[in-house]
């Protein structure tokens, strides 16, 4: 009984190493836990495209590509060993967690593997001269907070002298990312920031929210994940918070998040770096293609949620990145060394957004060996609660890169010293 | 028949009184220590080590430190995961504060710190009891998670309140930050395991454990007979924390290589070593190990055999696999309240009088 279950437990655990020829990105994704919700919806989308180009295309330049899904819960210890389950093989992973790129950024650089991290992470990974292995492009949690600053300039006339802005963060490390720079900021703007932190999971926000009734702060930032915003939304509403006056980074930026509130979310802003609805080309290739024949994960029930394009946002970049190191290597079989180079002289332009189906979907732009972040550039949607969809209401805007550059050369090499980096020369 | 003990005399009280007194079990113990130690590290690959033998390793030593307080001395703690954030966060202070000593001196510091904050949150031990206590201690819990989540000095300031630990080497190998080798960090991680085992056993069946059970059995007649609640009940806390410090330190800096204080030492870790002492066993050291095991493997074991094996969707088999583990677990304290442990001993009854069960 004992050898034939610890057979049992040998035989299953060396079956969930893959070896197959093709092209696998291992989608590392949450259905469950606390964030479920939202982890549903982005691997859905992530999916989905590769699914698609898999089913018309035939993969990539002839490859099929693999996305073998391991569930992490968000939880940092399943998401090594998910990790180690599937890097056997794998080109490139993208763990939608901050916690998991911080325990994978080290991990990456000895296993050579390419960590892509759009819109969360590390912010310092955008030097790539330090983090040779990880990419965060089109944007990161510091250029979200620049333009969120950048936003609200416009809307005060260019000076926010004596306004009180008020952050309300996950108390965690994907929240705290950005306090560093609306602190700069606060001083080169003249503005006041108030910072009022808000424990994981974030079901419990009274106190918080009777502190900015307390103190009037004129704007409210929000960098929250799962039922946090929902939570924060509905409490905005109660005290009766101005709702325009008040905006989320991206992944405070979802359906999930204000349908709870109802009417009481109307105006909600958030930051976006990638289109949200189905008015795009590419869903009636999806349709055809993926939704119609039943092949959708979870039978496509999100698609064109802002989560879900934003899943597919990831997965365009990815796919773009693999179908130029297949240029450049000359090969279609790559290797995740190649997929590095293919990353380094991605140039993602509108035309090229254009021609997959997607126009002004996301930001235009270019990584070279230093640059792994672009050039960060947002945009923000407001939430409409009548028609029930959100409305893109600025073109994407360029972070203050005046601010954000010595902020990043500082905090990369910090790391670099820490982990005995030399940070190597781009020419 | 398999496994008597005919034959087995002992000559000295020496021998009477050692760990493993039916030679049987002996050599079953000497042949596991060989294999983990000359044949483990050489068969060992990435997914086995972090998947698998280190947080084993690693939740062993915790439940043992657990299993002294809980199971031995008779004190209710929820304040594991604290306990194990000290661990983990003095470790990283004095492995960025003093790089040239050597990371297992580290590793015992953090221990010895832990114990001192352990035994100052376990004074209200020796006016409170039971439920009371364990509030006391879930009070210790969050108001350690909020410390080095509020303080910056703990996390050297770093932007995001994340602590990475730095690459270390023993002899030569290193064992933390990511360039260490599976082999190293797993034997990294069972040397200490097999010290925190072997100081543990050699405590518990000591006059010091037997104060911790005379407190835990009925404290007001330890009292009269002679054991000073005082000292118990204090050097109780003290052991456990300096375990559970250790394990948080290996946990930390040897296992996840990064760690965040609210997600990877919150209140869900508290219980989850509380589990595993309660399912293998109060007041047994093979105990901690079984519990260890089982829940750290089995939640594995079923991901990859209804993912791997079955191909199951990925959401399904969580959900699933959360089903079949709370299952087992309420079985488990059903069939036999008192743990693996005392399931494994009611087999070895049952093998030493086998074939003839009358």
């Amino acid at each position: 009984m004992k050898l034939k279950l610890a057979g049992l437990v040998a035989g299953a655990i060396m079956a969930a190493a893959p070896a197959m020829a093709d092209l696998i990105v291992p989608n590392l994704s949450y259905r469950t836990g606390p964030y479920g919700a939202n982890g549903t919806q982005y691997a859905d989308g992530f999916n989905d495209y590769f699914t698609l180009l898999n089913e018309r295309d035939g993969g990539i330049g002839g490859e099929i590509i693999q996305v073998p899904e391991c569930e992490t819960a968000y939880n940092t210890e399943k998401g090594v060993e998910c990790y180690e389950a599937t890097k056997a093989g794998a080109l490139v992973f993208n763990p939608l967690s901050t916690g998991i790129t911080y325990q994978l950024i080290p991990k990456v650089s000895i296993d050579r593997k390419v960590l892509y991290t759009p819109g969360y992470g590390r912010t310092s990974a955008k030097n790539g001269q330090v983090f040779e292995w990880v990419f965060n492009a089109p944007a990161n949690y510091w250029d979200g907070a620049s333009i969120a600053v950048k936003y609200l300039l416009d809307e005060n006339g260019g000076s926010l002298e004596g306004k009180k802005i008020a952050l309300v963060y996950h108390n965690s490390a994907y929240g705290k990312e950005p306090i560093r720079t609306l602190q700069e900021l606060s001083e080169k703007h003249g503005f006041t920031l108030i910072e009022v932190p808000v424990e994981a999971p974030g079901q419990e926000q009274k106190s918080q929210w009777l502190q900015i009734r307390r103190d009037k702060p004129d704007y409210v930032l929000m960098w929250g994940w799962g039922v946090m915003n929902q939570v924060a939304i509905q409490e905005a509403a109660n005290i009766r918070f101005p709702m325009e006056n008040f905006i989320g980074i991206w992944w405070a930026g979802s359906e999930l998040d204000v349908m709870p509130a109802g009417n009481g979310a109307n105006g909600y802003k958030s930051l976006t770096f990638n289109g949200v609805g189905t008015d795009y080309p590419l869903y009636e290739e999806l349709k055809t293609h993926v939704i119609d024949p039943g092949k959708a994960s979870q039978g496509g029930q999100h698609v064109g949620s802002a989560v879900y394009s934003r899943g597919m946002y990831a997965a365009v970049v990815i796919a773009e990145a693999i179908r130029k190191a297949q240029e450049l290597a000359g090969t279609s079989a790559i290797t995740p060394e190649q997929l590095r180079e293919g990353f380094e002289n991605l140039d993602m332009t509108d035309a090229r957004l254009t021609e997959i189906g997607l126009p002004d979907f996301g930001p235009a732009f270019t990584l070279d060996c230093a640059n792994h972040g672009g050039n960060g550039m947002a945009r923000v949607q407001q939430w409409d609660a009548a028609e029930k969809k959100w409305n893109l209401i600025t073109e994407f805007t360029e972070p203050d890169a005046e601010v954000l550059d010595p902020l990043i050369a500082e905090d990369s090499e910090a790391y670099a010293a820490e982990a005995g980096i030399e940070p190597r020369t781009c020419d | 028949m398999f496994y008597r003990e005919a034959g087995d005399f002992k000559t000295s009280y020496r021998d009477d009184g050692q760990t493993f007194p039916i030679k049987l079990d002996r050599w079953g113990y000497y042949a596991i220590l060989a294999v983990a130690i000359f044949v483990v590290p050489f068969v060992i690959n990435d997914y086995w080590a972090s998947a698998i033998l280190l947080p084993f390793l690693i939740y062993a030593i915790a439940s043992i430190g657990l299993n002294i307080l809980v199971g031995y001395a008779g004190q209710v703690s929820l304040g594991t995961g604290g306990f194990m954030a000290v661990g983990a966060y003095s470790v990283y202070k004095l492995m960025t504060s003093f790089p040239e000593v050597s990371v297992i001196i580290h590793i015992l510091l953090a221990g010895v710190i832990t114990a001192l904050v352990g035994i100052a949150f376990g004074l209200p031990s020796l006016r409170i009891k039971g439920f009371y206590l364990a509030v006391a201690t879930l009070a210790a819990q969050f108001f350690l998670v909020w410390l080095f989540n509020k303080v910056p000095w703990f996390y050297n300031y770093s932007a995001s309140g994340q602590i990475t630990s730095p690459q270390r080497t023993v002899l030569g190998w290193a064992v933390t930050g990511s360039a260490a080798s599976p082999a190293a960090k797993y034997l990294i991680c069972l040397a200490f395991v097999i010290f925190a085992a072997w100081v543990a056993r050699n405590l518990t069946r000591g006059m010091i454990g037997r104060k911790w059970m005379a407190i835990r059995d009925m404290d007001i007649a330890a009292e009269i007979i002679g054991v000073n609640p005082l000292s118990a009940k204090l050097s109780a806390f003290g052991v456990s924390s300096f375990f559970v410090g250790i394990a948080g330190a290996l946990l930390f800096a040897v296992y996840l290589g990064a760690a965040e204080v609210t997600e990877a030492f919150g209140i869900n870790k508290s219980f989850l070593v509380l589990f595993m002492v309660i399912i293998g066993g109060l007041g047994s050291i093979f105990g901690s190990f079984a519990g260890a095991a089982f829940l750290v493997i089995l939640p594995v074991f079923l991901k990859n055999l209804l993912v791997g094996g079955f191909g199951w969707p990925t959401d399904l088999a969580a959900h699933i696999e959360l089903m079949i583990v709370g299952a087992l677990i309420i079985f488990f304290l059903i069939v036999e309240p008192h743990g693996l442990a005392r399931l494994w001993r009611l087999v070895k009854e049952k093998l030493r009088l086998w074939p003839f069960p009358h």
